[in-house]
């Protein structure tokens, strides 16, 4: 499809590219500071006039990594779980007491964080206590509710929605069949996604546990994003974007997803601008777009280079995006 | 995903039942001087110390898959801790996954069909079961598990044989060749065992499906003898008859089954066929693999499968002076002989 898209409007002249020196596999920002989360070991932060720095935070692989605006969370094969901050100092939240991989982590109000080791889930609360909760099967993914302090757990067989401030009380469990991995509430709170080991998604109306299949996909689906307000939830894991519209009180029941952008690659990684309707695309040939979800225009971020776009995130500002492939190629973008 | 060209990771799977020597073998191919680095991933429970840098604790996590295959289950665990060990990639050469004793190998092997990310980085490379030479006979008989690991084995160790009479061996290995007759099997002391007899073996690539396994042409006239059983075991699960000098087992549960002809297969009539057989029979098929002349078509094509999954590929042409005789064999439980055979009767031209 490269040549189909020669005619597209291109930004790229606008990407300054950064060595990362190794595979990323996620990326955040902290204010204008891009925070490349490699593969092994190190952090690479890159400043908005050009500097980069190398933050070396665990002894081994990265394995999840979370942020809000100020510090990015990391749990890693070391069994511990660290919190970076834009200066480049890292603080050991917590260090398992087995040595456990840490396999998820989330960040939640009030700088409280969740992460899981095996099959417990821990909560450090804003006041610095800890919560375990021990799931049914090891956690595939961790999510905070937009309000309330509540955190939802998926595994095996369905999602629990756990009250770390509520002693004794036992976790609602939101049953589906099958193996749930990573889990996104919508900014409204009122419904609750999977991405399974299948490649579909699951939803829940909180409201009422309605359920929503969301399938179509030729492969697991490895990236969500929400669109401004949560009109639509974008998604990687078919040869185009797919967005599922959650505008209506009865989300996507019923209704067929919007695909744009199609590509004879596959999407690997999206992004959501966070105030307009537009979505950053990345493909396993390492192309970029920025696809406009009303008519579906396109301009052209970066060509396919070949390496699949492993991570993808804008600022809060909305004028910066980053990106980095597997290969360790990584890039800002302003706009 | 699209990769940076790269080499596949082979993964080996250990398996036994309780006692057999798992850990043994383990740790013999880590201390063996190869210059090769392996990525572990043993049961959480294993209680003998295992020298490795990466060794990673596993709950042996079995789902279901919704796909409609009833007997499709894969390690969740897998998946989840082969996504992490790739962020290491460089640091090994090698993955070795080893079960609990009472362990089923089927998730294990259907993972790396299932999961479009350990299929694209990893690939597994056989599963190797390690056997108890004194105690094989007893588990045949008391432990599905045992059994399963056997008809499910590329190679198998009989090991402890210097604790079993040499009579009594020939009895064992006649036992596991009536459930299993394809794998390559070893007598060993203490697990010694010359490294490339498990590492590398390419058991699950379907482009080395005869390269390593020569019985497997000559082995599938077992089951075309005269089946004359003389019932002289007594023990009521195992009918031996004697050829060659060698006794044969056929025992009651599990059977191999080879199928043969040089008449060409019609793939409009196979393929419907064949997904019929394993969608009806998958929980009881463990293990097939076939090389097959199709009508017209220069090339030979290969196929393996584990229960409900299939993969299969066109390989080579076939070769001028190369019979283009067509091969399909089950390892299973309680397989209907006879309307497998009649099935595939209706397949061939």
């Amino acid at each position: 499809m490269t040549d189909t898209r020669a005619a597209n409007p291109s930004i790229t002249e606008r990407t300054r590219n950064i060595d990362a020196g190794g595979p990323v596999v996620a990326v955040h920002f902290l204010n204008d500071l891009a925070g490349f989360v490699l593969g092994e070991e190190t952090l690479v932060l890159a400043e908005s006039n050009g500097e980069t720095r190398r933050v070396d935070v665990h002894a081994g692989a990265i394995l999840t990594s979370a942020a809000d605006d100020t510090r990015i969370i990391t749990g890693g094969d070391d069994g511990r779980v660290l919190a970076t901050g834009a200066d480049g100092k890292s603080a050991v939240l917590a260090t398992d007491a087995k040595r456990r991989w840490v396999d998820q982590v989330a960040q939640g109000p009030d700088n409280a964080v969740a992460w899981s080791a095996g099959k417990q889930v821990f909560v450090k609360t804003a006041e610095g206590e800890d919560r375990i909760f021990d799931a049914p099967s090891s956690p595939g993914g961790l999510a905070f509710a937009p309000k309330g302090f509540r955190l939802a757990v998926s595994h095996y067989n369905g999602t629990s929605l756990w009250f770390p401030n509520a002693a004794n009380a036992k976790p609602e469990f939101l049953e589906w069949k099958g193996s749930h991995l990573g889990i996104t509430f919508s900014p409204d709170g009122r419904f609750l996604v999977t991405a399974m080991q299948e490649p579909t998604l699951h939803g829940w109306r909180l409201v009422d546990g309605r359920h929503m299949r969301m399938a179509g996909y030729a492969a697991k689906v490895r990236s969500t994003s929400w669109s401004n307000g949560g009109k639509w939830l974008a998604t990687s894991g078919a040869d185009q974007l797919v967005l599922w519209p959650f505008q209506g009180k009865d989300g996507p029941m019923g209704k067929q997803p919007k695909l744009l952008a199609p590509a004879d690659k596959r999407v690997v990684t999206v992004a959501c601008h966070p105030a307009q309707d537009i979505v950053a695309v990345g493909y396993e040939h390492g192309l970029v777009l920025l696809v406009r979800i009303d008519d579906g225009a396109e301009i052209l971020a970066s060509k396919p280079e070949g390496v699949a776009v492993s991570a993808m995130t804008w600022n809060l500002a909305g004028n910066m995006l980053a990106f980095g492939r597997e290969d360790g190629r990584a890039a800002v973008l302003r706009l | 995903m699209s990769e940076v060209a790269s080499e596949k990771v082979p993964v080996t799977v250990l398996t036994g039942y309780l006692g057999a020597g798992k850990t043994t073998l383990l740790n013999r191919i880590l201390s063996e001087p190869h210059g090769k680095k392996f990525a572990v991933i043993v049961n959480e429970f294993g209680e003998i110390g295992i020298d490795n840098d990466l060794v990673v604790g596993a709950d042996e996590e079995v789902f279901e898959m919704n796909n409609g295959c009833i007997c499709c289950t894969v390690r969740g665990d897998l998946i989840r801790i082969i996504d992490g060990l790739m962020r290491r990639k460089g640091k090994f050469d090698a993955i070795i996954v080893e079960t609990t004793g009472l362990a089923d190998p089927a998730p294990v092997a259907q993972t790396f069909f299932v999961d479009d990310v350990v299929g694209a980085k990893t690939k597994l490379d056989a599963v190797v079961t390690v056997a108890d030479a004194r105690w094989l006979k007893d588990r045949l008989r008391d432990a599905p598990e045992a059994k399963n690991q056997i008809a499910f084995a590329d190679v198998i160790l009989l090991n402890k044989t210097d604790l079993v009479a040499d009579t009594d061996l020939r009895e064992i290995e006649a036992r596991i060749r009536g459930i299993n007759p394809y794998a390559n099997i070893h007598r060993t002391e203490r697990c010694a065992i010359a490294l490339p007899e498990v590492l590398n073996r390419g058991a699950f690539d379907l482009d080395r499906i005869l390269d390593i396994e020569p019985q497997f042409l000559e082995a599938g006239d077992d089951h075309e003898h005269e089946h004359d059983h003389d019932h002289a075991d007594g023990d009521g699960h195992h009918h031996q008859h004697a050829h060659g000098g060698l006794k044969h087992y056929h025992d009651e549960e599990m059977q191999s089954l080879s199928l043969a002809s040089d008449r060409a297969v019609n793939p409009d009539a196979f393929f419907p066929w064949m997904q019929e057989l394993v969608a009806k029979e998958g929980p009881n098929i463990l293990r097939c693999k076939g090389i097959l002349a199709f009508k017209d078509d220069p090339d030979r094509f290969v196929l393996q499968g584990v229960h409900m999954m299939l993969d299969g590929d066109h390989q080579r042409p076939w070769k001028p002076d190369e019979p283009r005789q067509s091969r399909l064999v089950f390892i299973g439980r309680n397989l209907p002989e006879a309307v497998i055979r009649e099935g595939f009767e209706k397949c061939l031209v």
